[in-house]
C-alpha cells in the first residue's frame, strides 16, 4: 500500500475552511507534548494560552483590543500578498503611522475641538504610507525586492522611533523618561464601551475588514490585484498595469498598517514609548495567512491571535512562561497551516501497489 | 529477427482518463517506426513509460527478447534508449558542453567529453560550439544538442517526439538525413509525430493511436495521407467551409513601420514591420518559433505600446498609443499563444476569465462595480455556441483540457463580434475536432467583414486558413502575398532567413 | 598609520563580516538550486544560541559550532519538509521559519541571560601573533579562516564539480533536469540543509567571536542582511565576499563611531540604522546596473510541480 497525491480539479472549499480550524489545534496538541518535553507544564500552558482567554470574560476586552490592529494590518498586508506583492515591513510602516500621529498630536497640543483626532489618522495613514512609498518606487522602478526593503526599513523605523523619543520629543516634565508628552483628551480614542479599555479601533477594524471584503469581491480594483497576483501576464492582456497595481498593494498595506499604529497610540499607549513596536506588524503576517488572506477570514484570524497573545501574557505570570514561546506557537500555527495547504489542492489517496517486478 | 523493443498490453490510467489501454506493437533493429496520432491520443504517455519517466500500470516492456522494467531515464539509457524531447529539456544559462555533460550517466572528464562531442558532430554534420550559452542558440541548434546528447550514448533506440514542430523545412530535410544515416546504422528510431507527410517520407511502419487505444499498425508508404489521417481522427475529414466569391473589402488594419523595443536579454524585438488586412480577409503570418511572433502579438494587442500612435490604426483611428482597454474599445481583440497564465488565469472560475477581456465592450462594469451576472450569462453562451465541455460558467479554467480552454478564449473573443481580431497558435495543442472548429469559426468571424490576423508555426494551417500570407523571422516581416502564389519552398526560405529571398520573390511575375 | 589602531580596526571589519560571509554563502548555493529561504535570521538565531549553550555547558566551543550547525540545519528541514515536499508558499514558510527562529532562541536562551563565555580565540601560538601583522594573519578565530575557506570551496564546487553542475541546473530548470533523470527534491533538501548548516555556523559567530553572552534577536536583523547580499553579488561567491566585507565596513564604522562618542552631531541612531539603509542603496546600485536581464537562478522561489 502505498499513498498518492491526486490533484483535485478544484480547490476544496471545505477544506478551506477547516484547516486553520485544523492547524490551531494541532498547534495546541504539539504545543502541549514540546512544552512537557522541555520541563514546563505542556497541558497547562496550551490551557493558559488558547482557552483561559476566551473563557474569562474579564479578559474579553483584551482580544478586542489586541485584535483590532492584528486585522487592520493584516487585511492591508492580505490585499498585497494577493497581488503576490510582499510587503513584510508592516511593522516599521505601524511605526511610521504611530510616529505620525504622535507629530500631529505634539503640533496640536495647544488646540482643542473635534478635528484634531482625524487629523492625527490621516497623518498616520500617510505616515504608514510613507514607509511603503520606497520599497513601492524601488519595485516598479528598479525591481528591487520588496521584501528586502519593506523589512530594512523597519529596523530604521525603530531607530527613528528611538531618536525622537530620546531627542526631539522627549517629555521635558517626564524625569528624563524617552517618551513623549501624555496626549490630551482631544487626541485620545474615545472609548465605546465605557467602563473597559474597548477604544474606537475595535469598530474602525471591523468596518475596514468588511470594507476591504467588498472591494476585492465586487469591485474592478480586487479584480485587478487578484489577476495580477495569479497571472501576471493575463493582467497585462487584461489591460492592468502591474505596476500600478503594486503601487496600490504598497500603499493601501502601508496605509492601514500605518492607521493601525495611529489607533495604538492614540488608544492603549496614550503617548509614544520606545517600547511601541510591539510586534504586531509581524504577527499581522501569521493571521494573513490563517485567515486564508480574506477579509472575514482574518476577523477570526485576528480574534484567535489575540487569544495567543493575550494567553501568552497570562501564562507569563501563572506558569513563568516566558513570553518568546508565544512566538513559538504562532510558527507552529503558521507551519501547520502550510503543511495543510496541500489538502486544499490534492487529495490523498491510498493505492495498491502494482509494480511489475524486475526480470532483465 | 528479434524485434530491439516490444510492447505488449500497456495501459495506463489517469485521474479521468485512460491514456493508454491494452497497446502492442514492436520495433525492428534499424527501423524507422512512427507512432501517429492526435494530441491527446495518449502517444507522449506511451514513450514516457518506455523512457522510464512513467510506469504502466500493467502491460510488459521486452527490450531484445527479455521482459524489463524501465525504472527511470536512467534504466532506459543503461539499456540503450535515447530521446528526444519535443520540450527540450535544456539549461539556457549553461553552456552547450554543460548541457550534454548533465545527460551523460558516466562521468567524463570535461575535456574528453567535448572531443567526443565534436567527434560525434562531425560524423552527423550537427555542427556547434561546445562553449556557447544555450539561451543564444536558435531552436535548431537547441535540438541539435538534444540529439548529440542522445547520439553520444550510441543508442540502439532513439525516440523522437514531435521533433519537426519547431523547424524549418529545410531543417527538416537535414533532419531527416542524420535520422536515415541512423537507421542504415542499426539503431531503431521512433517518430512520433501527426504530420503525415514526414512520416511518409520517412518512416518504414507507423502505429496509429487514437483515444488512447492502438488503431493500426500499417506502412506509410503504401498508405494515404488521407487513409491514415482518417484512422487517427476515426472519422471522414472535415473541410473548412468558405463561401464561395468573397471579396475583400476596405483596409482595416493598417500597420505601418512597427518596432518594439528589445526587453529581456533573450527577447526577439518586433524590427518595422508594415502591413495591411482589408475587411474579410484572414492574414497568415509563418515563422519559427521565437523570431518575434510573440513580441508582434503583443505590440498589436497594446500590451506593449509602439512609440508612434499611427503604426498601429483601425479604420484609420490611431491605437499605437492606447493599452489594451483602449484598443479593445475600438474593437480590436487579440488572443495571446499561451493559453494558461495569460489568454486566461487558470485559477479564475471561466466566470471571472470572461470578466479579464469583455468587461468595457459587453458593460459588465458600472462604476467600478463588476456585474458578475452578466460576466455568467455571456460565458454560458460561450460555452454553448463553441461546444467548451466544462461544468459550467464556475468551473475553474485550469481544470478544462488544453482544447476547451482554447474553445473557450476564441469563443470569449469572436462573440464579441471584434472589427480585428488578432490570434497566435490557435490550435497549438488542441485535438483536430477542435481545431478544425476553431478554423471555421475564424472563417466565419471573416465572412462578417471583420480583419483577422493568424500568428502560426503550422504552415498547414495558415496554408488552409490564411488568404494572404507574410513570414516573419528575427522580428522582420517579409512583403505579403496570396497564399496560393507561395511554394512551400519559398516559405521555407524566408523562415529560414535568407538573405535577398524577398528580393527574389518580388522579382518572379505574380 | 599607527598600525596599532589600524590592525584592531580591521580586526573588527573581519569580525563583523564573518557571521553574513558565511550565512550568505550558504543561502547563495540553496538560491543557485531554486530555493529561497527567507528564514536565515531564524536559523542563524538557532544556531547563535545552541552555540552559545553548549559552549558555556561544555566550554568547548568546537562542539558548540557543530551542534550549531546540526540545529541549524534541522531547523531548515521543516522548511524544506514544507516547500519541497508539500510544496507550500516559500516566502510564506521562510517567514514562519524566521518567527520559529526568533521564539525558539529566546525561550531556549532565556536561561543563560547574564552569562558569559569566552571568545573562540585564535588557534595559533600567542607568539605568532605578537607583530600587529602577524597579527592579521595568525590573530583569528577558527571561524574567520573557515569563513574564507567556505568562499573557494562554494566558487570550486559550484564552477568546478559534477555535483555543482547538476545543482545549478536544478535552479535554472528543474523540469529538465528533472526528465533527465536527476532528484530534483533530493538535491534542493542538500542545499537547504547546507545552507540551514551554514546559517547556524554564521550565527555561532555572534557568541563565539563578537559578544561572548546571550541576548534576545542578537543576530538583529544581519540574517536578512546575507539575503541581500546574495542579490548584491549576483549569486557569485567572490563577489559576495566583496559584499560581505563592505557591510563589514559599514558596521565597523557604526561601532567606532559610536564608540568614540564623537559622533559629529549625527545622532547615534543614525549609525545603528546605517547597515540597514546600506542594504538598500546596495540592492538599488546593483539594480540600476543590471542590463535588462537578471543573473538569478531561473527557477528561484518556484515550487517544483512535476507534471506527471
Amino acid at each position: 500500500m502505498q499513498f498518492r497525491l491526486e490533484k483535485r480539479a478544484e480547490p476544496s472549499k471545505a477544506m478551506l475552511y477547516l484547516t486553520p480550524i485544523g492547524a490551531v489545534l494541532l498547534t495546541a496538541l504539539v504545543g502541549a507534548i514540546i512544552f512537557s518535553l522541555i520541563g514546563y507544564d505542556g497541558v497547562r500552558a496550551v490551557r493558559e494560552i488558547f482557552v483561559t482567554p476566551i473563557l474569562n470574560p474579564l479578559k474579553w476586552q483584551d482580544l478586542a483590543v489586541k485584535s483590532a490592529p492584528l486585522i487592520i494590518i493584516a487585511v492591508g498586508l492580505a490585499i498585497g500578498y494577493r497581488a503576490n506583492v510582499w510587503n513584510i515591513g508592516a511593522e516599521g510602516q505601524y511605526i511610521l503611522g504611530g510616529l505620525a500621529g504622535t507629530g500631529v498630536a505634539l503640533l496640536t497640543r495647544d488646540f482643542s475641538g473635534p478635528w484634531i483626532l482625524p487629523l492625527m489618522i490621516v497623518a498616520g495613514m500617510v505616515g504608514g504610507m510613507s514607509w511603503a512609498f520606497l520599497p513601492a518606487l524601488l519595485r516598479t522602478r528598479l525591481q528591487v525586492n520588496e521584501i528586502l526593503t519593506s523589512l530594512m526599513l523597519t529596523y530604521v523605523a525603530i531607530q527613528l522611533l528611538n531618536y525622537l523619543v530620546i531627542g526631539p520629543w522627549k517629555d521635558p516634565m517626564g524625569f528624563g523618561f524617552p517618551q513623549t508628552r501624555m496626549f490630551t483628551a482631544d487626541q485620545l480614542l474615545p472609548h465605546i464601551i465605557p467602563g473597559t479599555i474597548v477604544h474606537m479601533g475595535v469598530p474602525i477594524a471591523v468596518v475596514v475588514a468588511l470594507a476591504a471584503w467588498f472591494v476585492m469581491s465586487r469591485l474592478v480594483f480586487g479584480y485587478q490585484i487578484k489577476v495580477v497576483g495569479s497571472a501576471p501576464n493575463a493582467a497585462r492582456y487584461g489591460g492592468f498595469s502591474v505596476n500600478r497595481t503594486i503601487w496600490m498593494a504598497l500603499l493601501t498595506s502601508g496605509a492601514l498598517a500605518g492607521l493601525a499604529g495611529v489607533l495604538e497610540v492614540a488608544g492603549p499607549f496614550g503617548r509614544m514609548v520606545p517600547s511601541f513596536p510591539t510586534n504586531y506588524g509581524f504577527t499581522a503576517i501569521i493571521v494573513a495567512f490563517l485567515g486564508r488572506l480574506h477579509p472575514i477570514g482574518i476577523i477570526f484570524a485576528g480574534l484567535a491571535m489575540a487569544v495567543a497573545v493575550v494567553g501568552g501574557e497570562v501564562a507569563q505570570t501563572t506558569i513563568q512562561l516566558p513570553a518568546a514561546a508565544v512566538g513559538i506557537f504562532q510558527s507552529m500555527m503558521l507551519f501547520f497551516l502550510l503543511a495543510s495547504d496541500l489538502l486544499v489542492r490534492y487529495r490523498v489517496r491510498m493505492v495498491g501497489s502494482n509494480r511489475v517486478e524486475v526480470t532483465p | 529477427m528479434l524485434p530491439r523493443l516490444e510492447l505488449r498490453g500497456i495501459t495506463k490510467r489517469f485521474p479521468g482518463v485512460l491514456a493508454n489501454d491494452n497497446v502492442s506493437f514492436a520495433v525492428k533493429p534499424g527501423e524507422i517506426h512512427a507512432l501517429l496520432g492526435e494530441n491527446g491520443a495518449g502517444k507522449s504517455t506511451l514513450v514516457k513509460m518506455i523512457y522510464g519517466i512513467m510506469q504502466p500500470d500493467s502491460g510488459e516492456i521486452y527490450w531484445d527478447g527479455a521482459r524489463v522494467t524501465v525504472a527511470n531515464p536512467k534504466a532506459a539509457r543503461r539499456l540503450g534508449i535515447g530521446m528526444v524531447f519535443q520540450h527540450f529539456s535544456l539549461f539556457e544559462a549553461l553552456t552547450v558542453l554543460e548541457n550534454i555533460a548533465l545527460g551523460m550517466d558516466a562521468k567524463i572528464p570535461g575535456r574528453e567529453l567535448e572531443a567526443r562531442i565534436r567527434a560525434v558532430m562531425t560524423k552527423y554534420g550537427l555542427l556547434l560550439d561546445p562553449h556557447r550559452t544555450v539561451a543564444t542558440l536558435s531552436v535548431g541548434e537547441r535540438q541539435r544538442i538534444e540529439i548529440v546528447r542522445a547520439l553520444l550514448l550510441d543508442p540502439k533506440l532513439l525516440i523522437m517526439d514531435e521533433p519537426t514542430s519547431v523547424l524549418t523545412p529545410q531543417e527538416v530535410e537535414q533532419l531527416f538525413g542524420v535520422l536515415r544515416t541512423l537507421a542504415g546504422q542499426g539503431c531503431s528510431i521512433l517518430y512520433i509525430s501527426h504530420k503525415l507527410h514526414e512520416i511518409k517520407a520517412l518512416c518504414d511502419t507507423a502505429t496509429i493511436l487514437r483515444g488512447g487505444k492502438l488503431v493500426d499498425t500499417c506502412d506509410p508508404k503504401v498508405e494515404t495521407s488521407r487513409s491514415m489521417a482518417e484512422k487517427m481522427i476515426g472519422a471522414g475529414l472535415k473541410d473548412i467551409v468558405r463561401g464561395a466569391d468573397r471579396i475583400m473589402g476596405p483596409p482595416k488594419l493598417v500597420v505601418t513601420k512597427l518596432s518594439t523595443l528589445k526587453l529581456g536579454h533573450f527577447d526577439v524585438p518586433v524590427d518595422d514591420v508594415s502591413f495591411t488586412v482589408r475587411a474579410g480577409e484572414i492574414f497568415g503570418i509563418a515563422g519559427v518559433a521565437g523570431n518575434g511572433q510573440n513580441a508582434l502579438l503583443d505590440a498589436l494587442s497594446g500590451e506593449v505600446h509602439g512609440g508612434d500612435s499611427h503604426s498601429v490604426t483601425l479604420d484609420g483611428h490611431p491605437l499605437g498609443l492606447l493599452d489594451t482597454t483602449g484598443r479593445r474599445k475600438h474593437g480590436l481583440c487579440a488572443v495571446p499563444e499561451e493559453r494558461n497564465g495569460h489568454a486566461a488565469v487558470g485559477d479564475f472560475s471561466l466566470s471571472d476569465n470572461t470578466v479579464l477581456t469583455a468587461r468595457d465592450r459587453l458593460g459588465m462594469v458600472v462604476l467600478g462595480l463588476i456585474n458578475s451576472g452578466a460576466a455568467k450569462t455571456y460565458t454560458g453562451q460561450v460555452i454553448a455556441e463553441f461546444a467548451v465541455k466544462a461544468l459550467g460558467p464556475g468551473a475553474m479554467a485550469g481544470s478544462l483540457s488544453g482544447g476547451n480552454l482554447q474553445k473557450y478564449i476564441m469563443g470569449r473573443e469572436i462573440m464579441q463580434k471584434p472589427t480585428v481580431l488578432v490570434v497566435s497558435q490557435p490550435t497549438w495543442g488542441v485535438d483536430a475536432g477542435a481545431a478544425a472548429a476553431i478554423h471555421q469559426a475564424l472563417v466565419d468571424l471573416a465572412a462578417t467583414g471583420s480583419a483577422i490576423v493568424v500568428i502560426s508555426q503550422d504552415l498547414d494551417e495558415l496554408r488552409a486558413l490564411s488568404d494572404t500570407l507574410a513570414v516573419i523571422n528575427m522580428g522582420r516581416l517579409s512583403s505579403a502575398r496570396p497564399t496560393a502564389d507561395f511554394s512551400v519552398e519559398e516559405i521555407g526560405l524566408l523562415m529560414g532567413g535568407v538573405h535577398g529571398v524577398d528580393e527574389v520573390i518580388d522579382a518572379i511575375p505574380a | 598609520m599607527n598600525m596599532d589602531l589600524v590592525v584592531p580596526i580591521i580586526i573588527t571589519l573581519i569580525g563583523a563580516s564573518t557571521p553574513i560571509l558565511i550565512a550568505a554563502l550558504g543561502e547563495l548555493v540553496v538560491e543557485k538550486s531554486g530555493v529561497l529561504n527567507l528564514g536565515v535570521e531564524g536559523m542563524m538565531l538557532i544556531g547563535a544560541v545552541v552555540a552559545f549553550a553548549v559552549t558555556y555547558t561544555t566550554g568547548n566551543p568546537w562542539l558548540g559550532i557543530l551542534l550549531a550547525a546540526a540545529a541549524s540545519a534541522a531547523a531548515s528541514m521543516i522548511f524544506a519538509f514544507l516547500t519541497l515536499s508539500l510544496s507550500a508558499n516559500q516566502v510564506a514558510t521562510g517567514l514562519a521559519l524566521t518567527i520559529f527562529g526568533t521564539g525558539f532562541s529566546a525561550l531556549f536562551g532565556q536561561a543563560y541571560t547574564g552569562k558569559p563565555i569566552s571568545i573562540f580565540r585564535s588557534i595559533f601560538p600567542e607568539a605568532l601573533a605578537t607583530h600587529p601583522l602577524w597579527r592579521l594573519v595568525f590573530g583569528h578565530s577558527p571561524l574567520v579562516y573557515f569563513s574564507l575557506l567556505l568562499v573557494v570551496a562554494v566558487w570550486w564546487f559550484l564552477k568546478k564539480t559534477r555535483a555543482g553542475l547538476i545543482l545549478r541546473a536544478v535552479g535554472e530548470n528543474d523540469l529538465s533536469a528533472h526528465s533527465i533523470g536527476y532528484s530534483v527534491i533530493g538535491v534542493r533538501y542538500a542545499a537547504v540543509a547546507f545552507g540551514g548548516a551554514m546559517a547556524g555556523i554564521g550565527g555561532s559567530c555572534f557568541p563565539l567571536l563578537l559578544t561572548p553572552q546571550w541576548a534576545e534577536r542578537l543576530t538583529a536583523g544581519r540574517g536578512w542582511i546575507a539575503l541581500a547580499l546574495v542579490v548584491f553579488a549576483a549569486w557569485r561567491p567572490f563577489r559576495l565576499f566583496g559584499g560581505a566585507y563592505l557591510f563589514g565596513l559599514v558596521m565597523t564604522i557604526e561601532l567606532y563611531t559610536k564608540a568614540s562618542g564623537g559622533t559629529g552631531g549625527v545622532p547615534s541612531e543614525f549609525w545603528a540604522a546605517l547597515p540597514y539603509l546600506a542594504t538598500i542603496a546596495v540592492l538599488v546600485l546593483i539594480s540600476l546596473r543590471r542590463s535588462g536581464h537578471s543573473a538569478a537562478p531561473a527557477c528561484l522561489g518556484k515550487p517544483f510541480l512535476p507534471t506527471n
